[in-house]
């Protein structure tokens, strides 16, 4: 006799004591911390501080951690807790002018003031497996100097004083500043809401979108003005003291690229900006999003909208990769009464094809 | 870090009545897809966080909740839903289609006539039914603002065209108080005829796309189609091996390894009320049959 599949609420457990014994992996093995997490796989916890949309490295470790590694799973994990927390409001901007840089580089000026800092970067190392990592070592000392009191101008700034870059748009203090996990997105989305998609954004899908304008779906003939790394500030205004509250300093990463120019009989020309920015060390996103921003105001800047990176809706609806994630993988969930509909429907129109193909043989006999 | 203690059924107050206002407009302009601002919930995008967001603004500690996914209140989606209110709203749940007051729903509608006062929340993952004619969602705004539908028209000719019969065997679109063209979500469109006039409120939630939509009681659907093709259902001709019925929607299992099958019903609620007074089919209660699928 068939009975019916039962007992999925065991299987659910144990699948569940299962999954954690798999995370535990070899239990003679020493069990990894926290701050081992945060400490050593340091750029793996600024992706998903990033991409949770939580600076938290704690939690974001915890989340890695519980994810096993699945770097997709920890930003699922830290956006599912960050949609319980209650918002209070929103800072003040940011100062990225004022930030203690340790890396800071540009593509567009051999030298500029506060000079250029190379910083911790794999950009000139040698990618050969290094043997010595494979037991416990102890690297060198960095080197150290004396701290430069130099102003530190971005790049950006320097252009904008000759009228060389268009100017970054004023924020309106009556015009909030929207939020895309408050309110539901609409098209066509100002660029706050776009900068806070693409900052939430899947780093490799950024990464593509922004490779495939540099070969030349949706070319902008991008420069990297400035990267920089480093801490800023972060205030809040408390409206009962009435000033900004410093909340702490945060890590971030910006890039400001400098693209080709706009301008019009009567606008001089001048080059536009494409902007991202990141938390942690998240330098390629960070790169990939200031592409993907410049090449999305393509209709703002009146260049034709022919590529997917220049498409809003296109980019800002596949961009998540926590949505993305749950539609692909939910794919294994059943469809057995969906799936026994379509066999229906095709087990008719198989037969209707039979009866025709034997009705014309029969013709052509007949015939 | 300490744990956190969440509300009543998961979702903050604020949250929930973000949720509500969307929910009463959608109720009264029936078959309007209305964005909210739709939140990430502790199971993934796909796994019916819509459906499971409508109900946790919904809920509340006297109701009485029954969870299913393709019909079954035991497949492992439908438990794992069941379990996460049971344990974060403490409310009663139940397998009986009669005695729930809030069902919530993965691509089937129950067998059991549904009464008044009862509300069926669909899990949605496209709510968008013209969506795979249009991918734009702006475009698709403006064709529901004007009540623009002839491309679906021109699809499901096509369709006959081509095949000799409409191709769309679930997900059927629906003219929703002859005004909106809606997607029921992936149910067979067997189960379509059961939207129409139907007592109980019908909410859909699309958590993903951010859109919830609904059908209140007794409002007319109607599934499209042409005066010289007709909407049918359709439902493989045969009783349920478990219990006889010859008017629910089945499920095929594959029995061994040389194309057998058997055909029972898809809604387990149904099945084993109809068992328990007695009905039977062709494989129940028959212990010596055991071994011929052994």
């Amino acid at each position: 006799m068939y009975v019916a599949v039962k007992g999925g609420e065991r299987a659910i457990e144990n699948a569940h004591r299962l999954l954690a014994h798999e995370r535990r992996g070899d239990r003679e093995i020493p069990e990894v911390s926290l701050d081992q997490i945060s400490g050593q796989l340091s750029l793996a916890v600024d992706r998903v501080m990033t991409e949770g949309s939580l600076y938290d490295r704690d939690l974001a470790a915890l989340a890695i951690k519980q994810a096993r590694g699945d770097m997709i799973e920890a930003i699922f994990l830290l956006r599912a807790f960050r949609a319980t927390l209650p918002r209070f409001g929103v800072t003040e901007p940011v100062d990225t002018g004022q930030m203690q840089a340790r890396r800071r580089i540009s593509s567009t000026f051999k030298d500029i003031p506060g000079g250029q800092i190379l910083g911790p970067t794999f950009d000139y190392t040698h990618r050969l497996l290094d043997p010595q990592l494979a037991e416990a070592s102890i690297p060198e000392a960095p080197a150290t100097g004396e701290a430069s009191s130099a102003a530190m101008p971005r790049v950006t700034d320097i252009l904008g004083l000759d009228g060389l870059i268009e100017p970054s748009p004023q924020a309106d203090a009556n015009t909030p500043v929207g939020d895309l996990t408050r309110d539901p997105l609409a098209f066509p989305a100002g660029r706050d809401l776009r900068l806070q998609n693409l900052a939430r954004a899947d780093e490799g899908f950024l990464l593509a979108l922004g490779y495939s304008s540099q070969r030349g779906y949706g070319r902008n003939h991008p420069f990297a003005g400035e990267i920089r790394l480093g801490e800023v500030e972060v205030e809040f205004m408390a409206e009962d003291v009435g000033f900004a509250v410093p909340l702490g300093p945060i890590t971030l990463t910006e890039c400001q690229m400098v693209n080709q120019f706009k301008g019009s009989a009567t606008e001089a020309p001048c080059f536009t900006r494409g902007y991202g920015l990141a938390f942690g060390q998240s330098e390629r996103k960070a790169m990939s999003m200031a592409l993907v921003d410049r090449t999305l105001r393509a209709r703002e800047l009146g260049e034709e909208v022919a590529a997917p990176a220049q498409d809003e809706e296109f980019v800002m609806s596949h961009s998540d990769n926590v949505e993305a994630t749950g539609f692909v993988e939910h794919l294994k969930l059943p469809h057995y009464v969906d799936f026994q509909s379509e066999l229906g429907l095709l087990r008719k129109l198989r037969q209707e094809f039979a009866e025709a193909d034997a009705l014309s043989d029969m013709q052509e006999a007949a015939e | 870090m300490n744990a956190p203690a969440y509300n009543f059924a998961y979702l903050d107050e604020q949250t929930k009545r973000m949720i509500r206002r969307a929910i009463l407009k959608a109720i009264a302009i029936p078959g309007y897809q209305v964005p909210f601002a739709s939140r990430e919930m502790p199971m993934p995008y796909g796994w019916g966080t819509g459906g499971v967001q409508v109900t946790a603004a919904i809920l509340g500690p006297a109701d009485v909740l029954k969870v299913i996914d393709q019909g079954s209140d035991d497949t492992t989606n439908a438990i794992s839903i069941r379990k996460f209110f049971a344990k974060t709203a403490g409310v009663a749940t139940t397998t009986a289609t009669a005695d729930a007051t809030v069902i919530q729903t993965r691509h089937r509608i129950p067998e059991a006539p549904l009464h008044g006062g009862q509300v069926l929340v669909y899990q949605v993952p496209i709510p968008e039914p013209l969506r795979f004619l249009e991918p734009r969602e702006t475009e698709t705004r403006r064709m529901h603002a004007l009540g623009e539908y002839g491309l679906m028209h021109v699809k499901l000719y096509e369709d006959i065209s081509r095949f000799g019969h409409i191709a769309t065997s679930y997900a059927y679109p629906v003219k929703v108080n002859a005004r909106y063209v809606m997607d029921p979500s992936p149910t067979p469109k067997f189960d379509n005829p059961k939207m129409d006039n139907c007592p109980a409120l019908q909410l859909f939630g699309a958590g993903r796309e951010k859109r919830i939509y609904a059908i209140p009681p007794y409002t007319s659907v109607v599934s499209l189609d042409f005066e010289d093709h007709p909407f049918t259902r359709y439902r493989f001709d045969a009783p349920c091996a478990l219990c006889g019925a010859g008017d629910s929607y089945l499920d095929e299992i594959v029995t061994d390894d040389k194309g057998s099958r058997m055909f029972v019903c898809s809604d387990t609620d149904y099945c084993e009320t109809r068992q328990q007074r007695g009905y039977c089919g062709s494989e129940s209660a028959a212990p010596h049959k055991e071994r011929l699928h052994g």
